[in-house]
């Protein structure tokens, strides 16, 4: 039944990932037109869509910054500690 | 330990842990899920006080302090014990069960520890106990990273025996209740110390992903659940409030969401996350209002179950393969179906999307920040959240059960859902996330202080889920940036595990030395030095005096004819040479003896 489900979502993919956009998009909308803000913690998440960036950008931030991070010098080979 | 009908929960899972080994046959299985559930019961039932009071030498130790706090601890650790011994099912080797549940003994013990001496005991039999979960494994890596893992915790036991020691000096008073974190003196420092390498706190972490992805299959599932979390309570009940643990707490949270970017084991990946959330915890307990101790706890509760969860569902691919690498695994959702749905639910609990468990703890302590005023670290809390939802609920899941195909034929063939056992304590930990996440009472009934919160505001679940979505967005885009390489990451265990080289090297090469310069100086130089000195001392005491009469005489002194040449030759060949050595090094050994008494 999973692998089924799997499937029959694999098979469509332009369409789920079409649901998702327009998920992500009503989202936004929601956020920017219809909701109550009364429960922000600071004055910024009053902008449009805060927090959509917000997760956006400290998902290449994390990204980016590890990845820098472990050309640092960090990542070595899988048997660096056997030589 | 049994007073006033108080029965120790732990005391259930010793004698349990005991009697284990010599239970054979038909009642092997059923003894192993009734311990457990026992001890859960009796946690259950049990009322709140102080019992199991005992006199020993000038003290009464407490091993059974029942409150609030201690009871929403005790309760997820019994539980957890009995989903971690029914995953475990399949272990013959009733020594690693009894080694669990003797770990799991020693946690519950801290837990009602009403004094530090208490508190110390039942610290060293965590952390003795539970290297037998890595040893049990057997492979050589398992062996040496189970011995780093003692030494760490027998350094860390070391440090906080330290701490007991001054700070009973210093008030007289062993008892185990909140510290005056304002004023924190030395013994204070020592003890949190030892409490933080517990907890993983960097730098004090290392041995936590070097022990977890090493341990055995289901020794990891204990592992992930009780030595941390175990900490989480131990800073709680003594250092609630403490401000240092706040940006602790924050650098812990990032610190493993960068690892587990670079990480390409999936036990070590989950590992870092344990460090990830273990960090939203000490910083609840930083905050220190009681909204953010209840999420400290909550957030232990949830965390124990969604990363037993995960354990248990990366661990059976682990198990049924043989590999928990991702360049060795992919697409695998057709062969292992059910090990992806649960583990997928646990990934999105971790990741606190709406209806999951990490949805209603995590977000009390990020809420508890925003409301002390403490933006920065509720900003970096919650993008350290955006990071546990790019790794544990997207990476995990994609390059294990999709992505590109890495497995080997051997691998696809092995590859399976796990036995009905394992995928029925998946199922449970599954149902019990879910539980949680959407009939909050049951959990937030449970915690230490009565707060009003409510997690599912609008606002809330629109915040959580334009991070949550839009971080998935991220991940599909930079996908080839994510693809895991076959790598490994330098830790802090670099230091230990390099260090141990360097000190092994340095001890050989100075020991070669010294035993070379010894040789040649104290068994060489020395005794022909002195041989030289006693023989011919007298013969040049005699030319001191002799030497100016014979300049004032004009006879020839230097030369191989000369007279000094002559009278050392006769002086060496007489028998007065014997005599005069024995009677000159008796006065060198008198003057000696004189000037060092």
């Amino acid at each position: 039944m999973i692998v089924g489900l799997i499937e029959f979502l694999k098979r469509r993919l332009n369409r789920v990932i079409l649901v998702c956009c327009v998920i992500m998009a009503l989202l936004v909308g929601f956020d920017a037109l219809l909701l109550d803000k009364n429960k922000a913690h600071t004055a910024a998440e009053h902008l449009p869509g805060f927090w959509a960036v917000f997760g956006l950008v400290s998902c290449v931030v994390i990204i980016f910054v590890s990845k820098w991070f472990g050309k640092l010098g960090i990542t070595r080979r899988e048997d660096y500690y056997d030589q | 330990m049994i007073s006033n009908l108080w029965l120790h929960p732990g005391l259930i899972l010793l004698a349990g842990a005991l009697v284990l080994p010599l239970v054979k046959g038909r009642l092997f299985r059923p003894c192993l899920l009734l311990v457990p559930m026992l001890a859960f019961g009796a946690v259950l039932l049990m009322p709140q006080g102080e019992f199991g009071v005992v006199p020993f030498l000038e003290w009464n130790l407490t091993f059974g302090r029942v409150d609030r706090l201690s009871l929403v601890f005790a309760n997820i650790m019994t539980l957890m014990c009995i989903i971690g011994t029914l995953y475990g099912l399949h272990v013959d080797n009733p020594f690693e069960m009894a080694a669990a549940w003797i770990y799991v003994a020693g946690s519950l013990g801290v837990i009602f520890a009403g004094d530090f001496l208490v508190l110390f005991l039942f610290w060293e039999i965590m952390a003795f106990s539970s290297v037998f979960l890595v040893w049990f494994r057997v492979r050589p890596e398992s062996v040496w990273a189970g011995f780093r893992y003692l030494l760490v915790h027998a350094a860390g036991g070391m440090v906080l025996l330290a701490g007991i020691v001054l700070l009973y000096h210093a008030t007289g008073d062993l008892g185990f209740h909140q510290l005056d974190v304002t004023r924190p003196t030395l013994p204070m420092y020592l003890i949190l110390t030892g409490f933080l390498l517990n907890a993983a706190v960097p730098p004090l972490h290392a041995w936590l992903p070097d022990a977890y992805g090493e341990a055995t299959v289901s020794g990891a599932v204990f592992m992930c659940a009780f030595t941390t979390k175990t900490a989480v309570y131990a800073l709680a009940r003594g250092f609630a409030g403490m401000e240092i643990l706040i940006p602790l707490g924050v650098v812990m949270a990032l610190y493993g969401v960068v690892y587990a970017v670079l990480e390409n084991d999936a036990r070590r990946l989950l590992a870092y996350h344990i460090i990830s959330q273990v960090g939203y915890m000490v910083a609840g307990v930083g905050i220190g209002t009681d909204l953010a101790i209840n999420g400290a706890c909550a957030h232990a509760f949830a965390h124990i179950l969604y990363k037993g969860l995960l354990f248990m569902g990366v661990g059976s691919v682990l198990y049924m393969t043989g590999k928990s690498r991702f360049t060795d695994l992919g697409g695998l959702y057709r062969r292992m179906p059910r090990a992806f749905v649960f583990t997928l639910i646990g990934g999105l609990s971790i990741s606190a999307f709406p209806l999951f468990s990490g949805f209603v703890s995590k977000s009390m302590i990020v809420a508890a920040g925003f409301e002390d005023h403490l933006y920065w670290a509720a900003f970096l809390l919650t993008l350290a959240s955006a990071g546990t939802f790019l790794h544990t609920g997207l990476k995990v899941p994609y390059f294990i059960w999709f992505g590109k195909n890495n497995c080997s034929d051997d691998t696809w063939e092995k590859a399976e859902d796990p036995p009905m056992h394992m995928q029925v304590a998946m199922g449970i930990a599954a149902f019990l996330c879910l539980f949680i996440g959407i009939h909050t009472p049951y959990l937030y009934d449970m915690l230490p202080y009565a707060t009003a919160y409510e997690p599912y505001t609008a606002y809330h679940v629109t915040e959580s889920m334009q991070i949550l979505l839009f971080t998935a967005l991220g991940f599909f885009i930079l996908l080839k940036k994510l693809t895991p390489k076959p790598f490994i990451s330098l830790d802090m265990d670099w230091f230990y595990r390099m260090g141990g080289r360097v000190f092994q090297l340095g001890a050989q090469k100075g020991m070669d030395y010294l035993s070379v310069r010894a040789h040649k100086y104290l068994g060489n130089a020395l005794p022909r030095g002195l041989n030289r000195f006693s023989q011919s001392g007298p013969a040049r005491l005699s030319l001191l005096l002799i030497r100016p009469l014979w300049y004032l005489t004009g006879v020839k002194v230097l030369g191989p004819d000369g007279a000094e040449k002559q009278f050392t030759d006769t002086f060496s060949q007489s028998l007065f040479t014997i005599g005069s050595s024995a009677v000159f090094i008796i006065i060198v050994l008198m003057v000696l003896l004189f000037f060092i008494t």
